[in-house]
């Protein structure tokens, strides 16, 4: 049977991070930022002037690009392109949706735990958390 | 995981607290090549390729270190070791995600494998079997039938020939029992239409 998604066994692969400014300086301070030779960062700070269009642009690149594995992304940006993350369904790379200071995590609107209710209504982790 | 969260971002205030706001800028032009990626490995599991996450650290130079050398030089390694806990949690959160997304793809391909061969092959199949079941059957009994036939034939052949043996010893044991008598009754007409011909040793 032929498997579609080829997950490439890859050595070094990156964190993308799309979130708000603590957030992104915190992790940037643990040293997941990338910046190559064309000035592409791995990362997008989200403040309040960031229109839907750059977050979606954003989105669609990291998800695009080879080298990334993980894209971290705050609950609260993730609502605003709910539909882009809702209908991504590759394997790599993995969308993360992480809580931010302002906005506690809500198991609830987290696009993978609610595929999970939808497609498994008996066995869900989410369920499991109420 | 929301609680690995919530301690990194305390420590990032605390941070911002002694060192000052001017760390977020120090960080942000600092950045240059990452040094916490991400090997990313193949694991069979049952027959399905799972993707699995694991986090390295490629130990380079980090220039952040002379970040906070002014004041509050403690509470930013705090701050940094407090998120690089944080994203071990997230990496192997992440890989538990790609396994869950993969497994259940190859889930639902089962299904439908398991769906197709219950309603469509396993029917013709039985179809098959019967339609053959059926025709054994058949040639059984047209076997069956030919070789009660022949048994018919045989035993009216058995019964002629019988006929025809006990004529035939009836017909010896007459001839037995005429010779005892004197008389070959086939014989002797041959030797009285034999005298019909010149024979030279009788003289008269």
């Amino acid at each position: 049977m032929a498997n579609r998604a080829q997950i490439p066994t890859k050595n070094s692969a990156l964190i993308a991070m799309i979130a708000d400014e603590d957030t992104v300086v915190g992790f940037l301070l643990a040293g997941v930022g990338n910046v190559d030779l064309r000035r592409k960062t791995n990362y997008l700070i989200v403040d309040s002037k960031t229109t839907v269009k750059q977050i979606e642009d954003a989105f669609k690149e990291f998800t695009t690009r080879e080298d990334i594995a993980i894209v971290l992304i705050s609950q609260y940006v993730a609502n605003m392109i709910r539909f882009l993350v809702d209908s991504y369904n590759k394997p790599v790379p993995a969308i993360l949706e992480i809580p931010s200071k302002d906005h506690p995590y809500d198991p609830a609107h987290d696009s993978v735990l609610s595929r999970v209710k939808y497609l498994f209504s008996t066995e869900s982790v989410a369920s499991g958390r109420r | 995981m929301g609680d690995i969260m919530k301690t990194s971002s305390f420590a990032l205030t605390e941070a911002k607290y002694v060192a000052g706001d001017n760390i977020k800028h120090v960080v942000l032009e600092n950045v240059r090549e990452a040094s916490l990626k991400v090997r990313s490995r193949q694991e069979n599991v049952a027959g399905v390729k799972l993707p699995k996450f694991e986090y390295t650290n490629d130990g380079e130079v980090n220039k952040n270190d002379l970040t906070g050398l002014a004041r509050g030089g403690q509470q930013v390694q705090q701050c940094r070791a407090a998120y690089i806990k944080a994203i071990e949690v997230l990496v192997e959160l992440a890989s538990l995600q790609t396994s869950f997304l993969t497994l259940d793809e190859a889930i639902k391909t089962t299904n439908r494998r398991v769906n197709a061969l219950e309603n469509v092959v396993k029917p013709r199949l039985e179809n098959t079997i019967s339609y053959i079941k059926g025709e054994l059957d058949e040639l059984e009994r047209e076997d069956f039938f030919r070789l009660k036939k022949i048994q018919g034939y045989k035993k009216r052949e058995i019964e002629k020939q019988m006929q025809s043996a006990k004529l035939f010893v009836e017909e010896q044991v007459a001839e037995k029992l005429a010779l005892q008598r004197g008389i070959s009754l086939n014989n002797a007409q041959n030797i009285l239409s034999a005298t019909a011909q010149k024979d030279e040793d009788i003289i008269f």
